[in-house]
């Protein structure tokens, strides 16, 4: 893999596969790779991880491994969440903060042997990250580059491993790894995503990048599967209410002005926020905003409508109280959804708010004042996304 | 000794003179206050040391001159035994030709000394004691937090800012000048002669990482020069050495209650989740209390005893960015009579005497030490303390202790005994250059570089002041951002060390605001 200072921009392993299909030739930039946006249409792509299976290049995603007796209390004192409570082999979603509380990132990490752990990103973050390491013997490498990944998403997603000759791939569970020889080397499949359905993710070294793509869609063709971009996913994320960071928060890192990061509290993540371990970054701040009450709340929106609410203002009566940060129609779901930041005290389930919604049709811009009601979270979330054994679709 | 049928308030790791101070003044609060100390005598960095059987020595600082008056009053340091043995000493700068240079309080004579520098000296030390006034508003109290806007913080502020408009316009000015640029152009713009430029100099950077040319070296020399408001015209020789500030201030520690346990190293401040409760000795006793108040550095508190794991990464990296990494090395010699420096009588031998002949001297000096290397013709302060302190030497025999510049702690390749000898021997050789006779009389000697003050006395770096004082790393940047009222981001765990405000030296006032913000927190300390 070429360094940055040498290649404007990055290709994935699986990169001469990608640009065979994509067909619309659109591309974006995702941390320094060429990633496709979409390939033919964004919700033909979108309905195959419904209703088949989409696969997702994601070896973009920033990669971190951490080795050594003190890993697992080092990654500890990283993030919010107690990592002593991830089995070998499991995986957990979890954010991690700065000293104040507010989220720095939010990613995956991956419990991959004894003093072994992978953690993905959607930032880079190495400075910090070596610098939390001061004090513990633990080791960190940058693996974005060695590591070729893709996200198999959708109901057939488990038929066509089993194709594959992935035998027993039905039983692993939600959050869980689990490793199948390929080509004399080794895949490692853990059942996680960013779609919200059954699905997996695959990790591989690069050089089998090609052969594993080439074999998983010959095993899927007669199952629908269809390479998916970034536009896709993003409405698939969007229903099932997974955030987006440098969407839905700004890192705290790269939050320039005051008052513009937020703490896992305010992005309705305090779930992940584990009191009962030892000293974590931003643990103090946080303790102080449970007791003291946090300025925002984050809430899920189902708006009056089809317009999406994108960028909207929020209101309670009359009184703005907030902004949408991200809006779609939710096809499968068939609800309009909108994830907003409003001020603490609102957005109770249930409430009623109203979004002041603005869209344009031939050079006409409409305003219209949508109500919206407060729900609990996921628009989408079919039981397929936790059975286990996985259904045969 | 450690009662253990007491059960302690506060623990106040190290006995050092800040931590005796500190400890002082919580006992008088009604407080049950441990000292634990690792070595087997108290002051720390305040230290008196044999150098062989016959000979003793002042083994790090070796002038008090920025002791607090409030402080010595208030712990009785007197009444506890505290002699000095000489005081408000004159500085020779000294001149190989024998044509010396005296400065004595605003009095200069000797080196062909102008009458255009006679004025300008006494003018130059009005302005520098109006400046140490100012500061000394600033100095017995917790640096002010500039975003959170407490009453207490706000009057600091309003005092400082006040006592600069009362300055008067040029000396306003001059101050906000001159702090931000280095001392050899203030030196420039005030004087001709070489020697009271070098003199000046030295006492701008002795035991920092900066030469003449350094910024932050003016507000080194203030900082030096608050003595003058402290009640000191020059510097002053403690009888039995430096450590007899410690044995004054630990008696004093000890008739206010305060219990001491000596040659017991803490290897840990324990801490339950965010909460600390307590130390553990390096012998496995624990000890709990609800306060612990650590004397030690910074660095030391937080990398060793604390474990950086066991704070958030924003701290953690704030204690790594700090700079402290000491310069100076520390020569001890026993004499078995007083050696001849050219053009000295014994009674000028008895005054401070400094090798700092012309500003680019000490510049060229430090050069060596900023790639690692140490100072090929080193600058010095040198003491005789046996001239007026008869406890240190044998009838007749004398003792000689000398401040080295520049000596880096990290020297390439390491220290050994290989190179420090090399270096000892180099130091020896320019001090004969000024006395002659010196080698003749040589009975014992020892060096001390950064690496050895810090095994000796428990300072990372070997730096004495606990960190660089520069501007930077004061008030409420001292330690560092985010830890500037003595209290840290462990809960009940406290500094009182030299690496707070106000600084390093033998000036007991961190140990003294460090306990009245405790006092002050009252319960929720």
């Amino acid at each position: 893999m070429m360094p940055h200072d040498e290649t404007m921009i990055l290709e994935t392993p699986f990169h001469s596969r990608c640009l065979a299909l994509c067909e619309i030739n659109l591309w974006e930039d995702w941390k320094g790779y060429r990633s496709a946006a979409a390939y033919t249409s964004v919700e033909q792509e979108y309905f195959a991880v419904r209703s088949n299976t989409g696969v997702f290049d994601i070896s973009p995603m920033i990669k971190y491994r951490f080795t050594g007796p003190d890993a697992g209390a080092y990654l500890n004192r990283l993030v919010t969440r107690d990592i002593s409570k991830i089995a070998i082999d499991r995986v957990a979603y979890t954010v991690w903060c700065d000293d104040k509380g507010h989220v720095m990132d939010d990613g995956t990490i991956f419990h991959l042997a004894e003093n072994d752990y992978r953690l993905c990103a959607y930032a880079r973050c190495l400075d910090w990250l070596m610098w939390s390491a001061e004090g513990f013997d633990v080791t960190i490498v940058d693996e974005t580059a060695e590591v070729a990944a893709l996200a198999v998403q959708g109901p057939t997603s488990c038929a066509v491993f089993k194709d594959m000759g992935f035998e027993g791939i039905e039983n692993l569970k939600p959050f869980g790894i689990t490793r199948y020889p390929f080509e004399g080397s080794e895949v490692m499949i853990s059942r996680t995503g960013f779609t919200g359905d059954l699905g997996y993710e695959i990790w591989i070294e690069p050089a089998l990048a090609e052969s594993f793509w080439d074999a998983l869609f010959d095993a899927g063709k007669l199952r629908g599967i269809r390479p998916i971009g970034g536009a896709a996913l993003d409405m698939l994320r969007t229903e099932t209410g997974f955030l987006q960071a440098g969407v839905d928060f700004i890192p705290a890192e790269e939050a320039i002005r005051t008052g513009r990061s937020r703490s896992p509290f305010e992005l309705g993540l305090g779930w992940l926020v584990s009191f009962d371990k030892p000293v974590f970054n931003g643990r103090k701040a946080l303790l102080k905003e449970k007791k003291e009450g946090s300025r925002y709340a984050f809430v899920y929106l189902d708006v009056d409508g089809n317009k999406p609410a994108e960028h909207a203002f929020i209101y309670a009566g009359n009184k703005e109280v907030g902004t949408v940060t991200t809006a779609a129609w939710c096809p499968t779901a068939k609800t309009n959804v909108a994830f907003a930041q409003v001020d603490a005290k609102y957005g109770k389930v249930g409430q009623e708010l109203v979004a002041e919604i603005y869209y344009e049709r031939e050079l006409k811009w409409t305003r219209v004042m949508a109500k919206c009601t407060v729900i609990e979270g996921a628009v989408f979330n079919p039981p397929r996304k936790r059975q286990t054994p996985a259904p045969d679709f | 000794m450690i009662n253990t049928d007491k059960n302690y308030d506060v623990i106040v790791v190290g006995g050092g003179h800040n931590g005796l101070v500190c400890a002082n003044y919580l006992a008088k609060d009604g407080r049950k206050v441990l000292i634990v100390e690792a070595n087997d005598s108290l002051g720390g960095a305040s230290a008196t040391s044999p150098l062989n059987d016959e000979f003793s020595v002042s083994s790090c600082a070796h002038w008090l001159f920025q002791l607090n008056p409030t402080v010595a009053s208030d712990m009785g340091l007197t009444k506890h035994g505290l002699e000095i043995a000489a005081r408000d000493l004159s500085t020779i700068a000294l001149a190989e030709d024998g044509n010396h240079l005296t400065i004595d309080g605003d009095k200069l004579e000797g080196a062909g000394i102008s009458d255009e520098d006679r004025k300008a000296f006494v003018a130059f030390n009005k302005q520098i004691t109006k400046f140490c006034k100012l500061l000394a508003g600033a100095f017995n109290r917790r640096a002010p937090k500039l975003v959170e806007g407490n009453l207490t913080d706000r009057i600091t502020v309003a005092k400082l800012g006040l006592g600069m408009k009362m300055l008067g316009k040029e000396d306003m000015s001059d101050l906000m000048r001159l702090a931000l640029i280095n001392i050899y152009d203030v030196m420039e713009e005030n004087f001709e002669n070489d020697l009271l430029k070098g003199a000046i100099s030295l006492d701008s950077l002795l035991g920092s990482h900066m030469g003449p040319r350094s910024p932050n070296t003016v507000y080194g020399y203030i900082y030096r020069r608050m003595g003058t408001v402290f009640g000191f015209n020059g510097p002053a020789v403690v009888k039995g050495g430096m450590g007899a500030v410690g044995k004054a201030m630990a008696n004093a520690a000890q008739a206010s209650g305060v219990d001491i346990e000596v040659g017991a190293a803490v290897s840990k401040i324990n801490i339950d989740v965010d909460r600390t409760t307590g130390v553990t000795l390096a012998d496995g006793r624990v000890i709990n209390a609800a306060l612990v108040v650590s004397n030690a550095d910074p660095k030391t508190t937080f990398n060793k005893l604390v474990g950086l794991g066991n704070i958030e990464t924003g701290v953690a990296r704030r204690v790594k960015t700090m700079r402290m990494k000491g310069d100076a090395a520390k020569l001890h010699i026993a004499l078995d009579s007083l050696p001849n420096f050219t053009g000295l009588t014994e009674q000028q031998m008895g005054q401070r005497l400094v090798i700092a002949p012309t500003m680019n001297y000490i510049e060229t000096a430090f050069n060596a030490s900023k790639y690692g290397e140490y100072s090929k013709a080193p600058a010095m302060d040198i003491s005789i303390p046996s001239i007026h302190d008869a406890t240190l030497a044998p009838q007749g025999k004398h003792v000689m202790s000398v401040i080295v510049q520049y000596a880096p702690y990290e020297l390439d390749g390491g220290w050994n005994d290989e190179k420090k000898d090399a270096f000892k021997q180099l130091v020896i050789d320019r001090i004969t250059d000024f006395a002659p006779d010196l080698k003749d009389k040589i009975v014992a000697s020892e060096l001390l570089t950064p690496v050895d003050l810090e095994e000796r006395f428990h300072i990372h770096g070997g730096h004495w002041h606990h960190g660089e004082i520069s501007l930077d790393q004061i008030l409420m940047m001292r330690p560092f951002p985010g830890t500037s009222q003595y209290g840290t981001s462990v809960d009940g765990l406290y500094l009182c060390g030299a690496g707070n405000h106000p600084g390093g030296g033998v000036m007991g006032l961190a140990g003294h605001n460090a306990a009245k913000e405790i006092i002050k927190r009252g319960k929720s300390a």
